[in-house]
């Protein structure tokens, strides 16, 4: 069954995402077996699904990490696999911390801001810590951090060059209360100012906060995609159970 | 161009800063070597076989397993919370990762050389005389040969089961012409002999050097899953 | 199939026979000399086998058909067979004929070690990898290097004895063999290359089947 997207009310945008019948394949396995979908600039896409469905590998071939085996998809306008242009104008919040233990979370942010071409470090890497409050633990090194400040630091990592899309995999894992709720308006914030956001989580709550639409993930596919406006967690929590009964 | 070799300096600035600050590995090579010395040396007859005849076989096999040393975590510490996705999904390109390692590990195996090669002239009373330039080429010479093929096997070894193991096994086959020829060179230096006999040797060098860098360089994206 | 094992091994026998009784005597060298039938032989195989291993090994980086893989590993393994009956029959070829047993400036006997060492590091590595895509790259890559690998093993040794001559007693060389020796060589290298073929068939077939099973789990409905 292949995936429509349903029309949306709100005035078409540029998309920054376009995703066509996208395959990727490991041997004779396919991970994501033809994912179709477009995302425009400020929109949130929440992708939901068990484990195994491919959401992480989805995002893993947008972010530049894996090429696509068939299909096509295009990031802020640039084919992928799209090399470095592409990969600049993407952020990426993994399952891993992605970060380098024996440094500061001042110097793993201002090493990743100087891959992304930034000259003038500093006041950048100042205001990603500062969003996330780990300013105040700048300067020790992250393995005497907890997972919970590590994940900040990740965060903080991924946005500092000011991405056009954000992928996030998991993001809230291992936040308190507090690191969750900084990251949301983080987020928020980003979606405001145009950015696209792409975020596989297991918490429908958290998910549903943020997104503008919402997709169940099954065996690769897109089982179901709706836009989302202020869907509270329960009443979806239905359809996402019915979706992944019917398989698609 | 420039930005391949800006990229790759970047890396290798972070590399050194992370070695820098916790020096383990740096330290290991180095106390390493100098034991290697005092061992080799009371393993022989010292009036069958002289320290300067000694000295060459004895520099070049502990230059390559001291740097086996700091090769080793050169991309362990990529692997200890996947932080090679972060560079991999970086604008940055997969050559600059590889010459960014190689840079890193060239810089530290400059470093054990230049404490175990003053050390060894020390301990082994050593005739320098105007050899040392041609030493530091041979030196730098065999430093690159060894870095290129140890980069990317670091970079293999890694993602297996048995990296600390694999990571000699691999890369000591193709040591043996760099320390063939270098420790054959540098015996000719210390015996005073003209620089021109250890022409052969330093042009071994150097084929190898140009042949593994550009293999190596070209083979690293392959380790890479796509 | 089985004709190819049943032929390859028949034409072994036959060379072996061939070489032992129907072969003269060299006659500086006697009856040690006859183990050139089997060292030579060999060696042309374990050269052969690691060429292909290189060849399908730059072939799978380029295609990556999994197919290639599969001939490259079985290719390697029969490979390492044979150059280990080379290393064996080496020194014992070595000793009676230049009084040591092992020759450090002997090119082809080093440089056969060292694809020894190649092969065995490549077993070693497809051993330590579980994820099949990976362990076709990984053992592609040093495929590729192994190969590029000899010739400057090569080129040390023969460095190191042109500048340090050792004195040998009659160094055997291969060229200017009268006609009957120099055809149990050929019969003797034929027969080899079809035990070549018939066991790396026969691995071959083993890898696909082993592929088979193991994908079972993981085909996509």
């Amino acid at each position: 069954m292949s995936s429509k997207i349903s029309s949306d009310a709100t005035a078409a945008a540029v998309p920054i995402v376009e995703v066509s019948e996208l395959t990727r394949a490991f041997g004779s396995r396919r991970a994501v077996a033809g994912v179709s979908f477009s995302l425009a600039a400020g929109e949130c896409l929440a992708v939901f699904g068990p484990n195994g469905a491919g959401k992480t590998t989805l995002l893993r071939v947008l972010a530049g990490l894996l090429k696509p085996t068939s299909g096509s998809a295009r990031v802020s306008g640039i084919q992928l696999p799209g090399g470095a242009l592409a990969r600049s104008r993407i952020g990426l919040i993994s399952h891993h911390t992605m970060l380098y233990e024996a440094l500061s979370p001042r110097e793993n942010v201002a090493f990743a801001a100087r891959l992304y071409g930034i000259r003038d470090a500093r006041p950048r890497v100042d205001d990603a810590l500062g969003r996330m409050a780990m300013l105040e633990r700048g300067n020790t090194p992250v393995r005497s951090l907890s997972r919970g400040m590590q994940q900040r630091v990740s965060i903080a990592r991924a946005m500092v060059h000011s991405p056009q899309l954000v992928l996030a995999d998991e993001p809230y894992n291992g936040l308190d209360d507090s690191g969750a709720r900084a990251l949301t308006a983080l987020l928020q914030e980003l979606r405001g100012a145009g950015t696209a956001i792409i975020i596989v989580t297991h918490n429908l709550a958290e998910g549903l906060s943020l997104a503008t639409r919402a997709a169940v993930m099954q065996s690769g596919r897109f089982v179901r995609q709706d836009t989302v406006d202020r869907i509270d967690a329960g009443s979806y929590t239905r359809t996402y159970r019915e979706a992944l009964g019917t398989g698609g | 161009m420039a930005d391949i070799l800006f990229a790759a300096w970047l890396i290798a600035r972070k590399d050194l800063t992370i070695e820098f600050r916790t020096r383990s590995a740096f330290f290991s090579a180095v106390v390493f070597a100098l034991l290697s010395m005092a061992i080799f040396y009371y393993a022989w007859d010292p009036t069958a076989v002289t320290a300067t005849d000694l000295a060459p076989g004895v520099l070049w096999v502990i230059f390559t397993f001291s740097g086996l040393l700091g090769l080793h975590r050169s991309f362990g510490v990529e692997a200890a919370d996947h932080a090679i996705d972060g560079l991999l999904a970086s604008p940055v390109s997969r050559e600059s990762i590889f010459l960014g390692k190689a840079i890193a590990n060239l810089i530290f195996v400059a470093g054990v050389q230049l404490v175990a090669i003053p050390a060894l002239v020390l301990f082994y009373n050593l005739p320098l005389g105007n050899v040392a330039g041609p030493l530091v080429a041979i030196a730098v010479l065999a430093a690159i040969g060894l870095v290129a093929v140890g980069t990317l096997f670091s970079a293999m070894a890694v993602n297996t089961r048995l990296a600390e193991l694999l990571l000699p096994m691999l890369a000591l086959p193709f040591f043996v012409p760099i320390v063939t020829a270098a420790a054959q060179a540098t015996a000719k230096l210390l015996s005073g002999r003209p620089v021109i006999e250890a022409a052969a040797w330093l042009k071994l060098l150097l084929a190898f050097d140009i042949v593994f860098v550009a293999a190596c360089t070209l083979a690293y994206p392959f380790t890479v899953e796509d | 199939m089985k004709l190819l094992s049943a032929l390859a091994g028949v034409a072994v026998v036959g060379a072996v026979v061939r070489a032992a009784y129907f072969t003269p005597l060299e006659a500086k060298q006697g009856a040690a000399q006859k183990i050139f039938y089997l060292h030579v032989p060999a060696a042309w195989v374990a050269f052969l086998a690691f060429f292909l291993v290189a060849v399908a090994s730059g072939v799978y980086l380029w295609l990556r058909d999994p197919r290639l893989d599969r001939f490259a590993e079985s290719s390697a393994e029969v490979g390492v067979i044979f150059t280990t009956v080379v290393l064996i029959t080496g020194p014992l070829w070595a000793k009676p004929i230049w009084g040591t047993w092992w020759a450090w400036w002997d090119v082809r006997l080093v440089s056969t070690l060292f694809l020894w060492f190649i092969y065995v590091s490549y077993i070693v590595l497809r051993g330590a990898i579980d994820s099949p895509e990976l362990r076709a790259r990984y053992s592609a890559i040093l495929g590729i290097l192994g190969a590029l690998l000899i010739p400057f093993i090569h080129l040390s040794v023969y460095l190191f004895s042109t500048m340090h001559p050792m004195p040998i007693v009659g160094k055997p060389s291969k060229p200017s063999l009268p006609g009957e020796m120099l055809l149990t060589l050929f019969v003797s290298l034929g027969a080899f290359t079809l035990l070549y073929v018939a066991f790396v068939r026969s691995r071959y077939r083993y890898a696909v089947e082993r592929d088979a099973l193991a994908s079972v789990g993981t085909v996509n409905a």
